[in-house]
Formats: structure tokens, sequence, C-alpha cells
């Protein structure tokens, strides 16, 4: 019976079409939505994920990585002293003001990276040698920064530029994940930070660190913790720290959270609504089909075959459209990240609405 | 001849060879408490195989609803329905359909021909239903409709198809899986005289056979010459039965 449940499915043309627009329109609301929100969440963590260290060494309060509470100087040789610890280095990070040739000032990200391994360094260099870092004044900018600083016509390798009236020079153009500050990311030694940074007791902002081969980051950081007093976490566990402070205390988690949940009610309203209708319409020759020997079990199964397959069209139109959105909004200022959970999760929520709304009709 | 009928709920004469229904007793009430009402009150009815009965009577006489209990489709309150020896009361609703799927074949005032679906596959769903394959339950639709006239039009839709052609593809999709009592609900009340006249005709033609019994539920008095018997109901009786 599954070819008559297809057909009667994708026989009325109309109807379909109508089932199939409430499907795909429901998905798109609910993982666009959902993206955006997690996409925020990801600005939220970039200052740790374009470390990529496996191991942060913070003052034990702090609570996000934004929220930056110095670290004596002495303390990268406390964290190396710790048994585990391949190596252990100085990073620096602060929001700094840029003066631009045209005598305007934008803030800036500024990250000091130890100049020896160049551990902290962004992955992707657009242009330049990133290994430059370590000549006089050489700085790196990335992407948002050659925007922000005048644009690639004026920011490029070899412009110079003053951050806190020092003079800099660009050595390197990086991708670098937007922030939530969406402050431009400058990137240069650790030292040289220390040098341009106005004067202050402790500049030492975090201390990144490595396991050696059979320890893994979370018994390191964990270590760390326990014999310095220090707070330690892996790079993930700092990163879900930072996004429960962020959902927690900026009204970040109820606002878009509200959006996404009724994101998420409508969408999954309208799918299950539409669903019922066309079934009810269908009602009669469901009857016909009762009456002349189809069982309660079998007719359930049609209906449910024609659920889940309307339901995976629509999902995947819908998984289309909110990539097409998502991937035209990237090149802009939206934050947008659809991730495999996400994806799995509206796939199991429109089933799961599928088989209700199957399951309410079958019983009617 | 006329004969004046209150059977009223005599016992069972058992003789399978010659009756393929018997009803006694019949109640059923649609409501409850002050709302409750009465459709049938005690009705007695035999079907003999090769027989074509028509039960006739006013709107609201208990007909159809005779019909569907007759059928499994409705449960009676009351009273006893046997068909081919099975009371129909004591199985139970998987039992119901198993029993419609196997011996009965039903057609329907409004055809409830599946729109979507050409005529040899409205045919064929029957068979489906009986857990065919594809090709042979085709097969088997194909020659239904071939010997029905239908041949030009087997892969016609629902729409594109006349009145008459309509309840000719139901009486086929009734008779595909070869049913031993054929139900038909008002089949020619959408149809035009004429064509109402050559679908009874079919219905009888294929109704005549040793082992099959056709009942026709109908308020047109211009098919009453095809019936053997025609029943007439009243107020959820059994009024007069009168032999053709």
């Amino acid at each position: 019976m599954n070819f008559v449940a297809l057909k009667m499915l994708f026989g009325d043309r109309a109807k379909y079409l109508m089932l199939l627009a409430g499907l795909t329109f429901s998905t798109m609301l609910i993982l666009q939505q959902g993206s955006i929100f997690w996409g925020l969440m990801t600005w939220t963590q970039s200052g740790i994920t374009n470390v990529n260290a496996p191991v942060w060494v913070t003052d034990p309060n702090i609570n996000q990585v934004e929220e930056i509470k110095p670290l004596a100087e002495t303390t990268v040789n406390v964290v190396r002293s710790v048994p585990g610890v391949e190596w252990a280095v100085p990073l620096y990070k602060g929001v700094q003001r840029a003066r631009l040739r045209d005598g305007n000032y934008e803030q800036i990200a500024l990250i000091g990276i130890d100049s020896s391994t160049l551990i902290g360094r962004p992955v992707t260099v657009l242009e330049g040698n990133i290994e430059e870092l370590r000549s006089p004044e050489a700085v790196a900018v990335d992407q948002t920064g050659v925007e922000r600083l005048g644009g690639p016509e004026k920011i490029k390798v070899g412009t110079m530029f003053a951050i806190n009236d020092h003079r800099v020079r660009i050595v390197a153009l990086v991708y670098a994940q937007k922030s939530f500050q969406n402050f431009p990311f400058v990137y240069t030694t650790y030292k040289r930070a220390l040098e341009i940074t106005p004067p202050e007791r402790r500049k030492l902002s975090y201390v990144l660190a490595g396991p050696v081969d059979g320890v893994s980051p979370e018994e390191l950081a964990r270590r760390i913790h326990e014999q310095t007093g220090l707070g330690a976490y892996t790079e993930e566990q700092f990163g879900w720290k930072t996004v429960m402070w962020m959902l927690k205390n900026t009204g970040i988690g109820v606002n878009f959270g509200t959006t996404v949940l009724l994101g998420f009610i409508v969408g999954m309203a309208i799918s299950g609504q539409t669903f019922y209708l066309f079934t009810i319409e269908n009602l009669r020759q469901f009857g016909a089909l009762k009456a002349i020997g189809a069982s309660t079990g079998m007719l359930a199964r049609m209906i449910l075959l024609q659920s889940f397959t309307v339901g995976m069209i629509g999902y995947g139109m819908g998984v289309g459209l909110a990539t097409m959105f998502g991937l035209l909004a990237s090149g802009g200022a939206l934050p947008f990240k659809e991730t495999w959970p996400l994806l799995g999760g509206v796939g199991v929520a429109l089933l799961m609405i599928c088989s209700v709304s199957s399951a309410i009709i079958s019983q009617a | 001849m006329d004969k004046p009928l209150n059977q009223g709920g005599k016992p069972f004469e058992e003789d399978l060879s010659h009756w393929l229904v018997r009803a006694r007793g019949v109640t059923k009430s649609f409501g409850e408490g002050d709302t409750k009402i009465p459709v049938l009150k005690g009705v007695d009815l035999d079907v003999a195989r090769g027989e074509i009965l028509l039960l006739v009577g006013p709107s609201g006489s208990g007909k159809t609803t005779l019909l569907s209990v007759i059928a499994g489709i409705l449960d009676s309150d009351d009273g006893d329905v046997r068909i081919l020896g099975k009371t129909i009361q004591n199985l139970s609703p998987s039992e119901k359909t198993c029993f419609r799927r196997d011996h009965l074949g039903f057609i329907f005032q409004q055809y409830n021909l599946l729109s979507p679906l050409t005529a040899m596959e409205n045919v064929a769903v029957p068979l489906f239903i009986r857990g065919l394959a594809k090709k042979e339950a085709f097969g088997r639709a194909e020659e239904v409709l071939v010997n029905m006239g239908m041949a030009e039009r087997l892969k016609a839709l629902p729409t594109k198809l006349s009145g008459g052609e309509q309840q000719r593809v139901a009486i086929a999709r009734a008779l595909v899986g070869d049913p031993q009592l054929l139900l038909c609900d008002e089949p020619t009340a959408s149809l035009d005289g004429e064509t109402g006249h050559r679908v009874v005709q079919t219905l009888c033609d294929v109704g005549k056979h040793p082992d099959r019994a056709v009942i026709i539920v109908t308020h047109d008095s211009r098919i009453f010459e095809f019936g053997d018997r025609i029943v007439h109901m009243n107020d959820g009786r059994v009024d007069q039965i009168q032999h053709s």
C-alpha cells in the first residue's frame, strides 16, 4: 500500500505543495533562528578558538574570556613546573586604540603571542608571512581589521599605522573568527604588546599550556588547577564557560532563546496543523479504504509514510533555503553557524511532529 | 406476491448451502439518554446465494445502517448477523476487517475512488490490501476492467471519467477480490436514468453467480425490476418483502 499512500500524497498537487511549503517554511524558520543563535555563541568564543591552545591558565576568579584579570609574570614558570606540562607560553589580550592615517581612531583587540614559538597565531594567513612578526614593529591584521582600518586599498602588507602612538607595520593579513564585540584582531609578539600598551603592574592576560604525550588536556588542566590554585581550562571548557556566562548575564539567552523557541513552536504548529488538515481532507478516502478491508494499522502506516515523506522533503528544502541564507549572510555582518547537532535536532523535531500528528489522525 | 413480515427473532435454521446472510432481531441506536434515536428496531433479513436483494424505503428508515451492520462497519446493539455462517458480532475489529477484505465487496453512492489513482490502480487497491504484488494486482485489475468494457479507460484518472464509468470502476474494484457478498449503497443515486439502468444491469450480470449475493440499498424505483426480492423498510423495521 506504500504505492497508494505516495500516489495519494503526490497526486493532489495543490494540497501537496501547500503542505510542502508549510514544512519547508517551518524548517527554515527554526534552522535559521537556531543557526544565528549558535553563530552568535560562536562569536563569543572566538577569543579562545582563534588561539587554538589545549589549555588556558587564568586568574582563579575569571568568568569568561573577555574578562581579563591579569596574572603575575612568574605564572608562566609556575605553570611550566607542573608535571605533565610540555610547554607554557604567555598571551597578552586587550582592547587598544589604533590611530589611522586619516587621523581617525579605531578600537582593536590586540593579541600578543610568544615570539619564539608563535603559539596562538592565526591558522589562516591570507597574505604576507606570519613569521615576520618577530621583526621590529611587526603586526598581523585580520580581515575585519582590513575592513575597519581603511579597506583593502589602504590596508595591505607593508602599511603602517599607530597603536597607542607606537608605530606598527603590517607583515601579514590573516583570517580570524569574528569576535562578539566585533573588534578587529591585531596580532603581535607578547614582548611588543607589553611595549605598546600603557604601563600596568601586571600585563600577562593568560598562560597557554600544552600537555606531554599521554596526558590529556583535561588531566593537565586539573593538575594545574590543583597544584597552583589558578583557573585552568581546556579550550572546550573555557568556551562553554564563556557561552554560559553570556547566556546568563547578557540577556542574549532569554531574548534569543525566546525567538528560537517561538520559531520552533510556530514552525511545529504550522507543520502539524498543515499535515492534520491534509489528512482530514483525505478522510473520506481513508474511510473507503477501511470499508474495503484496510486495517487501522495499515492506514496508520500509510499516514505515517505520507507524513515522513513530505516531512523529509520539506526538511531538505528548508535546510537548503536556510543554508543559502547562511551563505549569503556569512559574507556580511550576521553570525550564522549551521551545526550538525542543530540539523539533527530540527530533523528529529520534524519527524516527531509528523509522528504525533499521524498518531492523532490515526486515532481520529 | 407481497408477503407481510415480522419474523421477530425466529431461530436460525442453518443451511449454509442456501443462505449467505441471516440476520435476526438486529437493533441499533445512535446517541445516548434523551437524545438516543433507535434506527433499527429488530430487523430480520435473509439473503440467499445467487440472489439480488433490493433494500428500499424512505430516508431514515435504516437501510444504510443495516448495510453497515451487515458489513461489520457498525456494531449492532442487539441481535445476530451471520454471513457465511460466521457471527459478525463475535469477531474482533481486526477479524472484521479481514472478513470484509476477504468476503465482501463495497460500492458507494459517491464511488469513493481515490482521485490521484488511475482506473486500473483504483481497481487494484483491494488486491494491494491483500498483499498482492503490483504486477499481479494490475494484471487482475485490468482483466476485470476489460470484462466490464473499460479497456480503453484503464489509465484514466477518475476526474476524466463520466459518472457511469466511475461507477463501473467502483464495481470492478468491489469485484476484483471475488467477494461472495456485494454491498451497494445507492449505486445509482448520482447517475442519470439511462446510466443508472446500465450500471445496475452490470451489477446484476456479475451478481448472478451461484456463490454470490448482492444487496442494493436504493431509493430508485426505476431499478426495482432487477431485484429478486425487494425488502421495504420503514421506521427501522422490515415492512414488507416483495418477490419478483
